[in-house]
């Protein structure tokens, strides 16, 4: 797609560590367009929030991209250096994280913080910073910002901390924002506040969100496309309908059985044997099938992804086609 | 009724404060003689709260962070004591009874926690944590305690050759188990689960959500289950008691509550869940933050959030009233109808 914002194609992430190599981002290919909601699915371990900092290039050793590419306006961000990823990381390309005190330093007050992170990719003064910074806090619902500017982080609670911490990737309007669990923290009624910012966000400025995750229910409400991680792999890409109505993957089905849902109260969860295999040790072939209850032969080989139904990708030999889920 | 309910909770209150030394009274005294009003520095965590649970049932208690539903969970589990009120057991207040029969009552109530990584002793054996208290209470012998703990483990679903292991060896889900694991080897009647599920992935949550259904048909337990996920309460509860600030707002069958919630609270509450069937929808927002329980609002807590909040509201706390049969809502509005 010519018109994606961003495209990454067979990415590999592996941490080299003293136990062996660790595949945390194995062959991961999606892309996503101006003004979409990917939302990036998978439990603990899956290699999501590896995902995330790969595109961003915060991957430390021992971890570093061992393959692939990351396209953002035709440059391949994988192979940029640190100062050109710097120019755009903050600036065209932000993060949210689960915890907004690693965004945020608790010893300089919110102004401080806010104005340097302008200041860092524009050439404005610093009134001209402390204004931007202002609105940005007011844009995410904080009442009366400019008293607010000369709190410290610890004079905010929780929900307002993320608020902070959105508002300050939100400095620049940046085309992608990578967004890793940020209410998964928070409660009920704050995470609704945080989410309709964010809706608001890609429909007014198109900024392409990719939303990490291992809830369903937010993402239901929230994505245009899914895409699910199992292991390190995506295992089912696809519209945010299909993959939850009608899940390819045997993986996805499972999870979705898992969630407690209002049309099921009182039933048994359709559950998924076993747990997430360590990455240190994935059985050959599919990493799913010891737990797959459609598992046979064929599934010791890799699984390449196919698509079964347009528009619906997945990795696995027997996909759920035509089966309602 | 024909049978005493097995847990009631009688204007039961818990407030947090500092304790003052002679000191620091005398300084209290002295600046209010002067004048000054000196700071609250005392919590309500829970304010004059009624349950009754009966036999056999189910009950689900939701709020947000800071409304006191974890602390009404350990006075319950009889883990901290309440500041006002009485709790009982069958009927009987635990500590009215002799050190026996408390003991006894006591061990009938038992509590699993969120974090699974916390609440068990990391220098401990599995075979440790699970078997130690059901051999101090004698309820089982040094000759049977083989069998039995393999039978504890076993009905949580873990394997008994895993005794030896210590907690490390084990998975977040397997902990939770082995948790499960301590609080039944007692043979408790009645379990107090404080977000035990919060802390696991979703396909793991399923299968700890399933055993908590299997056991409950097994032993026969009641449950009180903690929550802050309604989706989670509304698969398990048969009744569900909603909590702001250290008030119980609303309490209904499970049905009713998701169908027809009548608190403003419970409505926006339910409003703001996400849920796997709603698609693309957009969010709203219920305006505002949870307000500090050290300085809550007058009247209904909830009122500077309320979209129908009236005068009356900021002045007088609404009661609970019954507005349907076993349907309770702290609501000024059900006063007009």
């Amino acid at each position: 797609m010519s018109t994606a914002t961003l495209e990454v194609r067979n990415l590999r992430t592996y941490f080299f560590t003293r136990a062996g190599v660790v595949k945390a981002v194995d062959d991961v290919s999606f892309s996503i367009a101006r003004g979409r909601v990917l939302g990036l699915v998978g439990e603990s371990g899956s290699g999501k929030t590896v995902t995330g900092f790969s595109i961003i290039g915060l991957v430390d050793p021992p971890g570093r991209i061992a393959g692939g590419s990351i396209l953002y306006q035709g440059k391949d961000l994988a192979k940029l250096s640190e100062r050109e990823i710097r120019e755009l990381r903050g600036n065209r390309i932000a993060m949210i994280f689960q915890d907004p005190m690693m965004t945020l330093n608790p010893v300089l007050r919110i102004d401080t913080q806010m104005i340097e992170a302008v200041r860092a990719h524009a050439k404005v003064s610093h009134a001209e910073a402390r204004t931007r910074s202002r609105d940005a806090l007011g844009m995410v619902g904080i009442p009366s910002p400019d008293e607010r500017l000369a709190a410290y982080p610890h004079q905010f609670s929780g929900g307002m901390r993320q608020r902070v911490a959105i508002a300050i990737a939100l400095l620049h309007h940046p085309d992608l924002l990578i967004a890793d669990e940020p209410t998964t923290a928070l409660d009920v009624t704050i995470q609704a506040q945080i989410l309709a910012e964010v809706q608001k966000l890609a429909t007014t400025y198109g900024t392409a969100l990719i939303w990490i995750t291992h809830d369903l229910s937010v993402i239901a409400g929230l994505a245009d496309d899914i895409a699910v991680m199992y292991a390190g792999r995506i295992v089912e890409t696809g519209t945010a309908e299909a993959v939850l109505d009608l899940p390819l993957h045997p993986y996805t089905h499972g999870l979705i059985g898992s969630v407690p849902s209002r049309n099921k109260r009182g039933e048994k969860l359709r559950q998924i044997p076993g747990m997430t295999p360590s990455l240190l040790s994935l059985p050959p072939g599919c990493a799913f099938r010891t737990r797959c209850p459609r598992a046979d032969a064929a599934c010791e080989q890799e699984p390449e992804p196919s698509q079964p139904v347009p528009g619906q990708t997945t990795r696995c030999f027997h996909p759920l086609v035509a089966v309602p889920a | 009724m024909t049978e005493a309910p097995i847990i009631e909770l009688r204007g039961v209150s818990k407030r947090f404060g500092p304790t003052y030394d002679a000191g620091a009274r005398l300084a209290r005294s002295l600046s209010r003689r002067l004048g000054a009003i000196p700071k609250n520095e005392v919590v309500q965590a829970v304010d004059h709260v009624d349950l009754a649970v009966a036999r056999g049932e189910v009950v689900g208690l939701v709020g947000e962070s800071g409304c006191g539903k974890s602390t009404l969970g350990r006075m319950v589990a009889g883990i901290m004591p309440p500041s006002d009120g009485q709790v009982m057991f069958k009927g009987q207040d635990i500590t009215t009874l002799g050190p026996e029969p408390a003991r006894d009552a006591k061990l009938k109530v038992q509590m699993i926690f969120q974090d699974p990584y916390a609440s068990l002793n990391p220098r401990l054996r599995v075979a440790d944590i699970v078997g130690e208290a059901p051999l101090v209470h004698g309820l089982v012998t040094r000759d049977g305690f083989d069998a039995y703990l393999d039978a504890q483990l076993r009905r949580a679903g873990l394997d008994p050759s895993f005794k030896r292991r210590y907690p490390h060896q084990f998975s977040g889900g397997q902990r939770q188990r082995i948790g499960i694991a301590r609080a039944l080897a007692v043979q408790p009647e009645f379990l107090v689960c404080d977000e035990a599920v919060a802390a696991l992935d979703v396909s793991i949550q399923a299968q700890i959500l399933n055993l908590f259904m299997d056991l409950r048909r097994e032993l026969d337990l009641t449950y009180l289950f903690i929550s802050h996920d309604l989706g989670v309460v509304e698969h398990l509860s048969d009744r569900v008691l909603i909590m702001y600030l250290g008030r119980i707002v609303e309490s209904a069958p499970a049905e009713e509550v998701f169908t027809r919630p009548n608190h403003p609270y419970t409505q926006a509450l339910l409003a703001e869940v996400p849920r796997i069937e709603a698609r693309k929808r957009r969010f709203t927002a219920i305006k505002g933050e949870i307000p500090s329980p050290l300085t809550p609002p007058s009247g209904c807590h909830f009122h500077p959030r309320c979209p129908h909040a009236m005068p009356r509201c900021a002045e007088a706390p609404p009661r609970l009233r019954e507005i349907a049969p076993g349907h309770h809502s702290a609501c000024h509005l059900n006063d007009r109808i």
